[in-house]
């Protein structure tokens, strides 16, 4: 069995910077993590390898620092990484991204499976793993929470929806979303660290995976940042001060007259 | 590139430098020209004052075989054949939005036997309901409900498109999109109408809810926004309104379906209701642990409200994730939330801060989460608690007295 994985390097910090010219994050400087989610769609992955035996490759579009979360995917037990990475991949939206993602998954050849996070914690869109789906014209599992059954030919899981779950059946090749009920992710270990320094992390670009440069980053991209802006700082509140008695008291007086309570 | 600018006409203002979302324009010789990072958006054409930057033909056809789409919808998501609250919202929202656009506002409908649910969806300001029923429609399935959607946005052409982002909404939207290929924001928090251009302004907080960015869908439609459940505002429902339905045929077996829903299973208790709450008292690490909740639910039950929670005390395994408000939980907008022992993190404070008023209990008088509150204690909320249940009672009974 063949894995794909997609992972996606975030900042690990609240503190944002962005370019106040184009509105766009700048990465440098700011400490980065897999993203969350995706680090379960590994382990989900990881597990399969060690149950039944498969090849987990690792799949991250970024920036060139973008290798060092494949190094750590690597260390934690994927057999390969490849980073796509050129200037003509910037600032893409989660089409262009979903398009050059999708073309380099299929120049890895044959698969069995693609996993994907639910969503990244610097968007939250959720959007990558259901339009690689479509691009690939594979069907598609979101919300994957649990894994039940998989062979060659089909995968059961559960779906986690708001009010309870779903048990959905589905024939492989597939693609999956990974929310954070699924796993526990593990921590790479210290042989693994050794050999994920040693790898050689293949660099495609736009040309590599045949995509024209009008199809993806920022020119392939239906939606546009027409502007940012921060959001209007709420005015300073009021500490209750005195006892904490003293201060309830107040509190509930404040809360009656405003008709809230 | 899609916008040139005349270099008879530039006066080298430099007014359109600013106006550039992408930093594409510079000047040369006394003159403005767009570089290659141009996206063809057109911000600059407006902010020209002397009209020296326009659109090339290219763009203008473009822009007529846009004009063929009209109309705003709402997908109108269903469980177990009850319409759910989201696709009000999205209707009272897509009112505003059809009104500015002088277009109608349509809601499509999805399921087995659901006819009953278009009475509803007219209620709620839907001029038009396409209904499209089948056995096999019954429960959500993604390839089924995207071939369906997928189908009618190519016949009918609707230029904006409304979906919830529940876990149903977020599965269909970027499916459909991908298909038509156009463009798809999420968890939209305000939607509007640049009038002039039929320009749908979406507006989504980015980056923990730290920044928010208008996105704009330029040369592709339909226009594809979901948003939140709990963020738009129905509007009161008016009995007996009435509209057209337009019937969709299913076409049974003509979709390549690779995968079965073998069971849907509905976990009591699991479904708490944040998003519709008018009071939430939330606990957050400083709660202590699993029991501390007890006191937080008393505070709730009395005010008749719900318990919410922070990211630290779910992933503590204190209270269950349904509780979760926050940016990767719930968004929420009661008009009283009560923070306890909750520092503030960006990541929870991007779900609660469109609260009414917000009361924050904290042992740590420097806690960000005093910075958005409208009142404040520094106390330790197993302290403040047991004397804010008291002072409810006294306050209770004090009216009792005076009823007397």
């Amino acid at each position: 069995m063949k894995i794909i994985v997609c992972i996606k390097q975030v900042p690990n910090t609240n503190e944002v910077k962005l370019d106040p010219k184009t509105g766009t994050l700048i990465r440098e400087g700011v400490p980065s993590i897999i993203n969350p989610d995706d680090k379960n769609a590994l382990e989900a992955a990881l597990a399969i390898k060690e149950q039944q035996g498969a090849e987990v490759i690792v799949l991250s579009m970024g920036p060139p620092q973008a290798d060092y979360a494949i190094r750590e995917a690597l260390a934690m037990g994927a057999d390969e990484g490849i980073l796509l990475s050129d200037r003509a991949f910037a600032g893409a939206d989660t089409w262009a991204t979903s398009c050059a993602l999708a073309a380099a998954i299929k120049k890895t050849g044959e698969f069995d499976l693609v996993f994907c996070g639910r969503q990244a914690i610097d968007g939250d869109t959720a959007q990558v793993g259901p339009e690689i789906a479509e691009i690939l014209d594979l069907p598609q599992v979101t919300y994957v929470r649990k894994i039940a059954s998989i062979n060659k030919e089909k995968i059961v899981v559960e779906r986690a929806l708001e009010d309870g779950y779903e048990v959905i059946e589905t024939e492989m090749p597939a693609v999956l979303t990974a929310v954070k009920e699924l796993n526990q992710p593990r921590y790479p270990s210290a042989s693994g660290i050794v050999n994920a320094f040693e790898k050689i992390i293949p660099v495609w670009g736009a040309a590599d995976i045949g995509v024209s440069p009008d199809k993806v980053g920022l020119n392939g991209s239906p939606t546009q940042v027409k502007r940012t802006f921060t959001p209007p700082v709420k005015g300073a509140g009021r500490m209750l001060s005195g006892t904490l008695q003293e201060a309830v008291q107040t509190l509930v007086q404040e809360l009656n007259a405003k008709h809230v309570i | 590139m899609a916008v040139v600018i005349d270099k008879e006409k530039c006066v080298g203002c430099r007014a359109c430098l600013g106006s550039c979302p992408f930093d594409a324009i510079e000047m040369a010789g006394g003159a403005a020209y767009i570089t290659d990072k141009c996206t063809g958006c057109g911000a600059c054409v407006e902010a020209c004052p002397v009209e020296a930057i326009y659109r090339t033909d290219e763009q203008k056809k473009e822009e007529v075989s846009l004009d063929a789409y009209k109309g705003v919808w709402v997908f109108a998501e269903q469980r177990d054949g009850k319409v759910m609250n989201i696709a009000f919202e999205l209707l009272g929202e897509g009112k505003k939005l059809a009104q500015a656009l002088g277009v109608e506002l349509s809601a499509v409908l999805i399921g087995d036997k659901v006819e009953g649910g278009a009475k509803e969806l007219f209620a709620y300001g839907a001029d038009v309901v396409y209904l499209a029923e089948d056995p096999e429609l019954k429960v959500y399935r993604t390839e089924s409900y995207a071939s369906v959607l997928s189908d009618l946005i190519k016949a009918y052409k609707p230029e904006v498109i409304l979906i919830g982002a529940t876990n149903i909404g977020r599965d269909l939207g970027p499916r459909v999109a991908a298909r038509i290929k156009t463009g798809l924001t999420a968890d939209c928090t305000e939607l509007g109408i640049d009038t002039e251009q039929r320009l749908l302004l979406q507006t989504r907080p980015a980056f923990g809810g730290n920044i928010m960015a208008t996105i704009l869908c330029p040369n592709t439609r339909p226009q594809m926004a979901t948003v939140r459940p709990g963020v738009m505002k129905k509007m009161a429902p008016a009995a007996g309104r009435s509209g057209k339905v337009i019937r969709v045929q299913y076409k049974s077996g003509m979709d390549k379906i690779r995968t079965i829903v073998k069971d849907v299973v509905r976990e009591a208790g699991r479904l708490v209701n944040l998003e519709e709450a008018q009071i939430i008292v939330s606990g957050g690490r400083g709660v202590g642990g699993p029991e501390g909740f007890a006191v937080i639910e008393q505070v709730a039950k009395k005010l008749g409200g719900v318990v919410g929670a922070s990211r630290g005390a779910v992933d503590a395994g204190w209270i269950a994730n349904s509780h979760q408000v926050g940016q990767t939980g719930k968004t929420v907008h009661p008009k009283l939330y009560i923070a306890c022992g909750i520092s503030g993190a960006i990541q929870h404070v991007a779900g609660m801060q469109n609260s009414g008023l917000i009361v924050a209990i904290n042992k740590n008088p420097a806690a960000p989460i005093f910075k958005i509150a409208d009142y404040g204690i520094a106390g330790d909320l197993h302290q403040v608690l047991p004397l804010f249940l008291e002072a409810l009672e006294e306050k209770d009974n004090g009216k009792q007295g005076l009823a007397v």
